[in-house]
């Protein structure tokens, strides 16, 4: 019996800041449980969130998922900084160090910058496009419930059989059972993929969503920009996951099964690896970074008071850096002795899409100018991004050159270029999104006054981290290296680090005190658009009814809503119809949790409660193939009366 | 195309015929990265066996065979739909379904075939990846088995409707794509391998 207990043991059992964990979580887990209770909550968490399939509560859980893994991967980022702030120092073995820069890598890339996306575009996407749901709703909740639980799952390796440790790379043969022994990577494998499955089918639902639901009258060159961004991340997503999905399974099969993939003997191709891990991960930068661009695309606009400059060249650089980004993977190991032919090639389309991303650059440059630029919050994580992402941007190309690779590879150089591509590219992105459009979500606005305090608080200590990495990088320091000697001279500057990590921290904290301080005192009733801004989803109510528009939008521009205040345009023509609404349902959620046991199972060899629950899923797909559900209808009385509410008594006069 | 057709008949049918699409593309994706990762570890076969070593023509014919003739079959039994025969598609259906068993039975066969004459998924990187991209394919078939089954039962209980045609024309691009690849296999892994 203890015997069968004791593969959930931590490997280094023992250690303090394991046990805290464990009894931290433990804690915290009976809390929300009796709070739940106490409060008489579990039916109106049922009710109204874990069965909703509604794309604007879907979107919010994922954000909140996204802050929560914000927080897990921060915690992650201070002990490395912690660690490394002086020589020598002993707060972290070589071995915890090795599993935290691994969960960071993978936490802050795959369960907080896509998610927090994932959640931005479910909450504008329909509204931007003038549609009432996405395509596929509950497909939608089942998207967010594999994320959710493959997130959980990776979780809490933390505390039960202990976390991967071979990099967020995973690069074999580290990976495989020879070296990496504990169930670490295991975890990495199966919740990475549960969770990916989850975004590939969100790929799908919204290239259907985009090319088939917009309002009458939005011709694919008049979407909005984010739109636009979000199209092309889709399409990525469907051709790059499914990449991800076969290198993930190919090493479960390596370490679960003994097969002879990546392994030293028998044929197998450690490097192989490499490719596929990159042939995805390259597309998954791009993944991140391409809706970030459209979020500044529509904020510059927004704030400069102008359209949006080069409409048709913003398309086609991101459709272009699409492309690219499928050419590129194997300037992640331009050192692993691939010739100079291959590595010339990689060069030149790495560096080629440095001309796309350029183009856009100028294009923001050139709709601010001239433009009466309002400095509000999201405005100012606009104007950060693009000297910081340039710096990025600058030292990418460094990198991309082969020759000079081979000094930069694996130094802190590199840790520091793609922090300052990924940060103020990604990070800002999401916050300035997350700010500039919650008062549309819950309709009260976030404190201006809070959130200039974190803005410059996470700007400026941003590059108080990183900044120093490039020298220290330059100079020889390694990255992944959990500790160096006193004479390498190293140490001052990642000192300087470890401040700047504190003070990215006080930011990431003041945002989130941002959120409570406003939920509780700001302002409530924001009127329709708060920032007169120029596309849908201003046009209706905030908070948004559950129907999003009362009538269906026509649009004749790419800025519909700026012309129908400017021009006077009838955005909304027709009268009140019923209107059809997919039904909640808990199946998703229930797969969601089944397929958390199926991979907990899988993690740790158990076959048979893995086939047990493999049958589960397999049962609930059957059960909706047999199941009929119409939906339901709002009728025209209830969209008057929830209208009334928002103030709009004589909507239907407006609209004739 | 027919987009007149019953199972295009609501913008919801049309919204999950373009998604299974886009699926599809997804799966293409798939296979495209095993065929890729067996291209490239087709000749380390380390202790085991090489390709030639092991193919057999007779059960390979079979399976194309019957693979084949089920995707024409599963193309009479959309045929009969529109024509709105109930029985027809649903014999077509059944047929249909029959080969696929057919085809899994002596996939399965010719894998402990493999098995017992020493080139199991253990033995070398080959044999790995070959088995790795075989039995993607025959997961995708056993799925495929159930899913047909549970249209045929659905067409059975509810007749043609907007909504099970949806869905049986939705399965019937399933099935064609699994043939698709079979080609693929059939052509690049087994006739290349044993020449």
């Amino acid at each position: 019996m203890k015997e069968y207990f004791s593969r959930f043991a931590v490997p280094d059992n023992g250690e303090p800041m394991i046990i805290a964990s464990q009894i931290l979580i433990v804690i915290v887990s009976l809390g929300i449980i009796v709070g739940l209770t106490y409060f008489k909550k579990w039916k109106y968490l049922w009710n109204e969130w874990l069965t909703t399939v509604d794309h604007k509560r879907i979107g919010i859980m994922y954000i909140l998922s996204a802050l929560l893994m914000l927080f897990r991967g921060g915690v992650d980022a201070l002990l490395m900084r912690a660690q490394t702030s002086m020589p020598e120092n002993g707060l972290l073995d070589a071995q915890h160090y090795n599993e935290i820069f691994t969960t960071h890598g993978v936490i802050m890339i795959l369960f907080m910058a896509m998610p927090f996306i994932i959640g931005l575009m479910n909450v504008v996407i329909p509204l931007q496009i003038g549609a009432r749901d996405v395509a596929f709703p509950r497909l939608n909740a089942l998207s967010f419930w594999l994320f959710f639980f493959g997130a959980m799952l990776f979780n809490i390796s933390f505390v039960i059989g202990g976390s991967p440790d071979a990099g967020w790379t995973a690069y074999f043969p580290l990976a495989s059972t020879e070296f990496s022994e504990s169930v670490g990577m295991n975890y990495y494998a199966i919740a990475i993929q549960i969770a990916g499955i989850g975004t590939l089918m969100t790929g799908i639902n919204f290239i259907v969503t985009i090319l088939k639901m917009r309002a009458p009258g939005m011709t694919l060159m008049k979407m909005p920009m984010f739109t636009w961004s979000i199209l092309i991340t889709n399409i990525i997503i469907v051709f790059a996951f499914p990449v991800l999905t076969v290198a993930l399974a190919l090493m479960t099969m390596d370490r679960l099964f003994g097969t002879q993939f990546f392994t030293m003997s028998n044929g197998g191709m450690d490097m192989l690896w490499a490719n596929l891990f990159w042939v995805w991960g390259h597309p998954e930068v791009y993944i991140v970074i391409l809706p970030a661009f459209g979020i500044y695309s529509e904020i510059i606009s927004t704030f400069a008071k102008r359209n949006l400059y080069g409409y048709k060249s913003m398309v086609f650089s991101m459709v272009a850096i699409s492309a690219l980004s499928f050419l590129v993977w194997a300037h992640h190991f331009y050192t692993m002795g691939h010739g100079a032919m291959v590595n010339g090639i990689f060069s030149i389309t790495t560096m080629a899409i440095a001309v796309p991303t350029g183009v856009k650059m100028f294009n923001w440059l050139l709709t601010l100018y001239k433009g009466k630029i309002e400095f509000k919050t999201p405005m100012l994580w606009a104007m950060a991004f693009i000297p910081i992402f340039l710096i990025g941007g600058v030292t990418g190309v460094m990198l991309a050159m082969a020759s000079a690779d081979y000094q930069y590879h694996n130094t802190m150089f590199l840790v520091a270029h793609f922090h300052y591509v990924l940060i103020p590219g990604t990070v800002f992105a999401v916050l300035a999104g997350f700010t500039y459009w919650w008062p549309k979500i819950f309709g009260f606005s976030l404190s201006e006054k809070i959130g200039k305090w974190s803005f410059w608080f996470i700007a400026i200590s941003f590059n108080v981290t990183f900044f120093p990495m490039f020298i220290t990088g330059l100079n020889g320091q390694a990255r992944r290296m959990y500790t160096y000697s006193e004479s390498t001279g190293f140490g001052p500057l990642n000192f300087i680090s470890f401040i700047g990590a504190l003070g990215l921290a006080v930011g990431f904290v003041l945002i989130v005190y941002n959120i409570y301080w406003s939920t509780r005192y700001a302002p409530r009733h924001v009127t329709e658009d708060p920032w007169d801004a120029r596309s849908l989803e201003w046009a209706t109510h905030s908070p948004v009814p559950a129907y999003n528009f009362a009538v269906t939008p026509v649009v004749e521009s790419t800025q519909a809503f700026w012309d129908a205040k400017e021009k006077g345009t009838q955005l909304f023509r027709g009268k009140y119809e019923p209107i059809h609404m997919p039904s909640n349902s808990g199946l998703p959620f229930i797969m969601g949790v089944l397929f958390f046991f199926f991979g907990f199972c899988m993690v740790f060899g158990m076959w048979i409660p893995s086939i047990i629950f493999g049958l589960a899923i397999f049962a609930c797909m059957m059960y909706r193939s047999f199941e009929h559900d119409p939906g339901y209808h709002i009728s025209v009385e209830e969209i008057k009366e929830t209208e009334k509410k928002y103030g709009v008594n004589s909507h239907e006069n407006q609209l004739a | 195309m027919k987009t007149n057709s019953l199972e295009y008949s609501t913008e919801q049918n049309r919204l999950k015929i373009l998604g299974f699409w886009i699926f599809l593309g997804a799966e293409i994706a798939l296979f495209g990265t095993l065929f890729a990762t067996y291209f490239t570890l087709v000749n380390r076969t380390g202790h085991g066996p090489v390709g030639s070593e092991i193919f057999e023509l007779t059960p390979v014919l079979i399976e194309t065979f019957v693979l084949l003739t089920s995707s024409f079959v599963i193309g009479l039994g959309i045929n009969a739909m529109r024509l709105g025969n109930k029985k027809a598609m649903t014999i077509f259906f059944v047929i249909t379904l029959l080969l696929g068993l057919t085809f899994l039975g002596v996939e399965i066969f010719e894998f402990i075939h493999y098995v017992d004459i020493g080139a199991g998924i253990t033995v070398s990187a080959f044999t790995s990846a070959l088995l790795t991209l075989l039995g993607t394919h025959g997961a995708h078939v056993t799925l495929g088995l159930f899913w047909g089954l549970a249209i045929v039962l659905q067409v059975a209980k509810r007749g043609i409707t907007a909504d099970t045609s949806n869905k049986a024309f939705i399965f019937s691009l399933y099935w064609h794509f699994l043939d698709v690849v079979w080609i693929f296999i059939f052509s690049f892994v087994y006739l290349k391998g044993m020449m």
